[in-house]
Formats: structure tokens, C-alpha cells, sequence
């Protein structure tokens, strides 16, 4: 036997890190070295894949949902890292095509918009973008929220959601976006809210809930709180640092009072 | 106005600013601030331009007005004329011959240090191969005491850090025993919280101080939370023992951090109040990073290099026992790959160690960098040759509460052993000590009598 264990192994369930992993010499075991390498791997293509909006389309449309198809002024992978600047911007036909379908709406403008971007992780988008949708629209149903069509956005930050939210004249814009992703958690889905979206508004003003996901924060959960603060947002105008997330208050005594009314 | 004719081509640059813009290194950060040079030829023309420039005219034209950022006052107005004096003659180029001559001893390199100002050691960095950047960092010894002895050359130590999303302290508390079976803790052992309420601040710092003087370790613990946090969990008798806080290289950069450099001058001395350091008194420990100023749009239009030099003039005017540069973490929009992340860690090292300061390297990359571990492991491995104080050590490299990757305590291992060096010597004697390490250093076959092991077996229990 070449390779040292770990007697204090057993310590592992009180945490993922990487503990107890043995050793060769100095160095990590092979099993531990490959096991590293393979999660860097699934992270990585989350990062680098390019998404496929086909099932999600489909998806939203089994839930009432039009969808319409935008990207950012990023024009590559490549550039889309280097250059946030770029993803936060539409393209110019991204653009007119938003004024476009603004004009079809005419006056009547939406409460809510809504902006799916690959962000980080296409890997995040695609595994947890529909879950979160089914279990978003009964609040929406509840609330009699006017929606726009879901903007499927490639090369997306964040701020995307701004410009498009005002070429669409919503109220609010909430943003599913795919995280950056960790080696534990390559899958994760962000929402950011940002009340009265506008090019240049600051990221503390809009609330963010993070670690969406089949391991970490569930659907009922996150779609929970969006509701709560999109509420809130509207009662009171505003989002980001001036409106805290109480809702743990409310989801611990009983299930979510808009949903059940 | 700086003026080089090269390769058939008169190049002109309007200001000091612009020069050492364009004559970084090429990273992704200056080209989003656009300020990098906009050829490759250009950015050689510009450090030749700069190779002329007399360090003299650094004291004479500031990058950013004295008027309007209080880092350039204080670099002004502690510069010591005195410990300049041998130099004070030399251009940048002659600068870099000098201290890679046989000449520049560590006593002379070292002695320099209050007498340089951040942009003369970025300008003289730029000018720099990787390996000048090991050999000229290695000449400046910088050595800071707590409760062991960091820095002697030879000796490296590491920052074990123990990180859980939620701060579950039966995690946390696994963590260490991990860091510490692998030999590692000796620069501090730091706990980035998930929260930043002072009650639970106050349980981490309390849940380390016990772990340390139960097994009498000869090592600091920080929780890395806001400097006026701290301050506050000192006011309440928390057992701190270091106080942290990021700080950057422009007034701006600090505002945003929420500091100034009054809350760092306070944050010092209430840890200097309570005297829990045994051998010494370094008591702060701060974060730095190339980018963080463009970030927080506060960079003046700079280079981000030389930013980062600026942030190590306020870190010594606080006398720490730690500095860190957090290379890799902030992203590709400002290192995009391996060779920007191995550069930048270079440079930062040398820079702050001409400087004076306890330089160490979150030797670390995102996932959406180009970059991997074997990346790391050449920056590991010429940084411990350049003889820096700490890296970090980490389990399996994997901090899963910040979600990046760093070095581990394996890594530590590693290089240890391919270099020599040896860790802090009241550390090294205490594992030594307790049946972790032989007498030489190397980990021990796992006794029954250890009573970490004892202590782990408790812990799972």
C-alpha cells in the first residue's frame, strides 16, 4: 500500500470540502486528483456550452407562455467574458426588435419582465429554468401580474434585464440567470429583481436570490421569496438594499399567503 | 510628455499615467478600462520609454492629483528621502539592473523599502521577466511576529482556511483538524464567514481561540469580516486576535470597501489594546487584488498594476503581519487566463515585498477563467521560490463557501518538499511537538497518541 488514509475520514459528513482525501507522498491521491479534475471538467462546459433555448421554449409554452429569442452586443464566448460591458447591452437587432414588439403592446405595459440568461452556466439555465417557471406562474395566475413575452437572452448579465425592461416599459424585470459556477455546484440558477429597470441603475438596487437548484435552494422556496419581494417591490416602489427579505418570517408558520389567498 | 523612436516608429506618451498603462503587461482588466497599449510593439516602445524615465520624476508627477485621493498624500507625505538616497540617482531601467546585480544584498534591497513609492516599484516590475520579478522579490526580506515568527527566508507558512457556506461549525471545526493534520495554520487560520452578524462573528472567533489554546497551537486566527465589525466584536471582549479588512489603491476603492483610512488606524488599535500577541505585535491582516478599483470605478484611469502597488502603501502604514494578494479571484474580465493570473502574482509579490510588506498569494482561478491547476502549480512554484511568506491552504483546493479554487494542503506538502521550505519555526516545533510531523519536518505516520486525532475522533462521535 502506497497511499496514506485519512483515519479522521469519518468527518466528512459534517461538510463537503475536500477532507480526509489520503495521500501519496505529498501529493493527492489518484482517485482524488481525477475526481477534481472531472468536477473543474462539468464546470467548464457549464461555462463554455452554448445553450439550447428548443426545450425551454417548448417548456414555457406548455405553460401559456410566449418567448421571444435576444442576445447581447457580446458577439463570442470569448469576448462575452472579457467584456461584461458588452453583455449588459442588446445587440442592435436585439434592440429593435424589442422597440418593435414594445409598439405591438401599445399602451397596455407590463408588470413584470421577464429575461431568461445563459449567464455563466447554460448548464444552470437548462436544469432549472422550467422547475422554477411551474412553480413561479401560480403567483403570477394569483396576482393577475401582466407579463411580457420571456426574453431568452444569449451572452447575458444581469444588467441586460435593464435595457430590455425599459424598451418593454415594465414595471419590474426579473432576471433568471445561470451562476457562476463551483466545483460543487456547477448547475446553479440566480434571480435577480430590479424594480423600474433603466440602463445604469446600480446593483444595489435590485434583490438577488441565489443557489437555485436541485441541491440547494428549492423551486418552492426560491419562487416563494420572488413573490414576496416582487410584492413588496411594488407596494412600496422600490428594490435592492432598502428591501429586505423578510420572508422567512412568513414561510416557516405556513404556506405562502398569495398562493392560498 | 515621454518620446521613444523604435523599430522605425516615434512613439509619444502625454503623461507618467499613460506610460505605465501602456507599458503593463497585457491583461484583459486595461483592455476593458481601456488603457492598455493598442499594439504589441507599442507596449514595448512604452517600457523602453519607461526604462528612461529618472525614479526621480516619480516623486514629481503624481498619477492621481494629491488633491483629490488621500493614498497619493500618504504616499507623499511618508516618502523618506533618507532610505531614497542610494537610488535617488538611477532611471527605471538602472533601477532593475541594480537590484538583479550582485550589488543589491538583502540588507540594501531591504532598507529601501520606506524610501520607494508604489508607482517606482510597479514601473520597475513592468520591466520585468517572471524570473526578475523571483529573483528581486527574494533580495527584500520582510519578517512579522504574532504568536510565531513569519517570513525568515527559507521558511514559508500558510493560512489555513476552513470555509463552509453556512459557517456550520462542526464543518468548520473538520476543516481544521484536516489543515492541521497536513501541517498547515501557521500563518493564521482565517474563516471567511457566510454572514457578517456580529453574534456569529463573535462564535467563530471564540470556537478558533479555544481549538488554539487548547492544543496550545502557536498560531493567530482571523474571522474576515469588515474591519468596523471586528471593532465591534473587540468593544464586546471577543478574542480577536488579527483584524482584517480588503483595502485597494485609490481613496475611491476604499470608500467602496466602506473603509477609510481612519477605520484602519482605529481597527489597529483596538487589537493593540488587548495584547493577545505572544511574540510580537503584527496584528492585521489585509486583501488585496489587480482590478478591484476598475471594479468599483474608482481607478482614475490607471493600469491596474499599478493600483495594486498604491493598495500596499496603506497596508504599511499599519504594520501587518499579513498581506494577501487574492490574485485569480476576481475573474477573466481582469486576468483572463493562466499567464495574466502567474504574472499579476509575480508582480503583486514583488511589488509589495520591495515595499516592505509580509507578502503572501491566494495562489487562485474562477471557473470561468482560462486557467487550472496545473497553472497554479507554476505559480506556486516560483513564488516559493521568490521566497514568499504564505500562501493558503485549503481543502483539496476547493473552497466551497466562495466557490473558487486556490492551493491546498497538499499543494503546501508539494512544495516543501521540492524546495526546502520549512514552516513557521514555533510551528514546525509544536507539530513536531504533538506526533503530526517528524523531527525533520515530514508528516508522521498517524499515532494513536496525537490528540488532534483524539480530538477528531470526539468530534465525530
Amino acid at each position: 500500500m502506497t497511499m496514506t488514509e485519512d483515519p479522521w475520514a469519518n468527518l466528512k459528513r459534517f461538510t463537503d470540502a475536500r477532507i480526509g482525501l489520503g495521500r501519496s507522498g505529498s501529493a493527492m491521491p489518484t482517485r482524488e486528483v481525477l475526481n477534481f479534475a472531472l468536477s473543474h471538467a462539468m464546470a467548464r462546459d457549464a461555462v463554455t456550452t452554448p445553450i439550447d433555448w428548443t426545450p425551454i421554449e417548448k417548456g414555457l409554452s406548455n405553460l401559456g407562455l410566449s418567448t421571444l429569442r435576444i442576445a447581447s452586443a457580446a458577439t463570442d464566448r470569448s469576448e462575452y467574458l472579457r467584456r461584461p460591458d458588452l453583455g449588459r447591452r442588446l445587440s442592435d437587432v436585439s434592440r429593435e426588435a424589442l422597440v418593435r414588439a414594445s409598439e405591438v403592446e401599445g399602451s397596455a405595459k407590463p408588470d413584470l419582465v421577464i429575461l431568461v440568461g445563459d449567464g455563466l452556466s447554460s448548464l444552470g439555465v437548462a436544469a432549472n429554468t422550467l422547475a422554477y417557471m411551474s412553480a413561479f406562474m401560480p403567483y403570477v395566475v394569483k396576482a393577475g401580474w401582466k407579463l411580457s413575452p420571456v426574453l431568452l437572452a444569449d451572452d447575458a448579465r444581469v444588467a441586460l434585464g435593464d435595457e430590455a425592461g425599459e424598451i418593454l416599459g415594465g414595471k419590474a424585470v426579473l432576471v433568471l440567470i445561470g451562476e457562476r459556477p463551483g466545483l460543487s455546484s456547477p448547475d446553479s440558477l440566480g434571480v435577480y429583481l430590479t424594480f423600474s429597470p433603466r440602463i445604469g441603475i446600480k446593483d444595489a438596487d435590485r434583490n438577488c436570490i441565489s443557489n437555485i437548484r436541485q441541491r440547494g435552494l428549492s423551486y418552492d422556496e426560491g419562487t416563494f421569496k420572488t413573490a414576496w419581494l416582487l410584492r413588496e417591490a411594488f407596494r412600496r416602489g422600490l428594490t435592492g438594499v432598502n428591501l429586505k427579505d423578510d420572508s422567512q418570517f412568513l414561510i416557516e408558520g405556513q404556506p405562502g399567503p398569495e398562493l392560498i389567498g | 510628455m515621454y518620446r521613444v523612436h523604435a523599430g522605425g516608429t516615434t512613439y509619444t506618451f502625454s503623461t507618467l499615467k499613460e506610460l505605465l498603462a501602456k507599458a503593463t503587461p497585457p491583461r484583459s482588466g486595461d483592455v476593458l478600462a481601456g488603457v492598455a497599449a493598442t499594439s504589441a510593439a507599442e507596449n514595448v516602445a512604452a517600457k523602453m520609454a519607461l526604462a528612461d524615465v529618472p525614479l526621480k520624476q516619480f516623486l514629481n508627477e503624481a498619477i492621481i492629483p494629491y488633491e483629490a485621493d488621500d493614498v497619493t498624500r500618504l504616499i507623499i507625505d511618508t516618502h523618506d528621502a533618507v532610505a531614497f538616497a542610494p537610488i535617488s540617482h538611477m532611471t527605471v531601467g538602472e533601477f532593475r539592473d541594480w537590484l538583479l546585480s550582485e550589488n543589491a544584498t538583502p540588507q540594501k534591497v531591504s532598507a529601501l523599502a520606506p524610501g520607494l513609492t508604489p508607482e517606482m516599484v510597479a514601473a520597475v516590475s513592468k520591466i520585468m521577466r517572471n524570473q526578475d520579478l523571483v529573483l528581486g522579490a527574494k533580495k527584500a526580506h520582510v519578517i512579522t511576529r504574532f504568536r510565531n515568527t513569519i517570513g525568515i527566508p527559507g521558511h514559508m507558512a500558510v493560512r489555513l482556511q476552513p470555509n463552509h457556506p453556512t459557517d456550520d461549525k462542526k464543518g468548520i471545526a473538520a476543516s481544521i483538524v484536516d489543515g492541521l493534520m497536513y501541517g498547515c495554520g501557521d500563518a493564521v487560520i482565517g474563516i471567511n464567514p457566510a454572514s457578517d452578524n456580529l453574534t456569529a462573528i463573535t462564535d467563530l472567533l471564540v470556537m478558533m481561540d479555544d481549538i488554539i489554546r487548547r492544543f496550545e497551537i502557536p498560531t493567530q486566527s482571523c474571522v474576515l469580516t469588515h474591519v468596523t465589525t471586528t471593532i465591534d466584536a473587540i468593544a464586546k471582549g471577543a478574542p480577536v486576535d488579527l483584524v482584517f479588512q480588503s483595502i485597494g489603491g485609490t481613496e475611491g476603492v476604499n470608500a467602496s470597501f466602506g473603509v477609510t483610512l481612519a477605520h484602519l488606524k482605529e481597527g489597529r488599535e483596538a487589537a493593540l489594546s488587548i495584547k493577545r500577541g505572544t511574540v510580537g505585535d503584527n496584528c492585521m491582516y489585509f486583501e488585496t487584488g489587480q482590478g478591484s478599483a476598475l471594479s468599483a470605478d474608482a481607478h482614475h484611469g490607471c493600469d491596474q498594476q499599478t493600483i495594486e502597488a498604491r493598495a500596499y502603501a496603506v497596508a504599511r502604514q499599519f504594520k501587518p503581519l499579513l498581506v494577501n494578494t487574492v490574485v485569480g479571484f476576481i475573474g477573466p474580465e481582469y486576468l483572463y487566463n493562466g499567464k495574466e493570473i502567474i504574472r499579476a502574482g509575480l508582480e503583486d509579490h514583488f511589488c509589495g515585498k520591495l515595499l516592505g510588506l509580509p507578502m503572501g498569494c491566494d495562489i487562485c482561478y474562477t471557473n470561468h477563467a482560462e486557467a487550472d491547476q496545473d497553472d497554479m502549480d507554476i505559480l506556486l512554484m516560483m513564488l516559493g521560490a521568490a521566497g514568499v511568506n504564505f500562501i493558503m491552504g485549503i481543502p483539496g483546493a476547493d473552497d466551497i463557501m466562495l466557490n473558487y479554487q486556490s492551493t491546498s494542503f497538499h499543494d503546501a506538502l508539494y512544495v516543501r518538499e521540492a524546495l526546502g521550505l520549512k514552516r513557521a519555526p514555533e510551528f514546525e516545533a509544536w507539530l513536531s511537538r504533538i506526533g503530526v510531523t517528524d523531527t525533520s519536518g515530514h508528516l508522521a505516520p498517524h499515532a494513536p497518541g496525537n490528540p488532534l486525532l483524539t480530538h477528531a475522533q470526539a468530534l465525530a462521535a
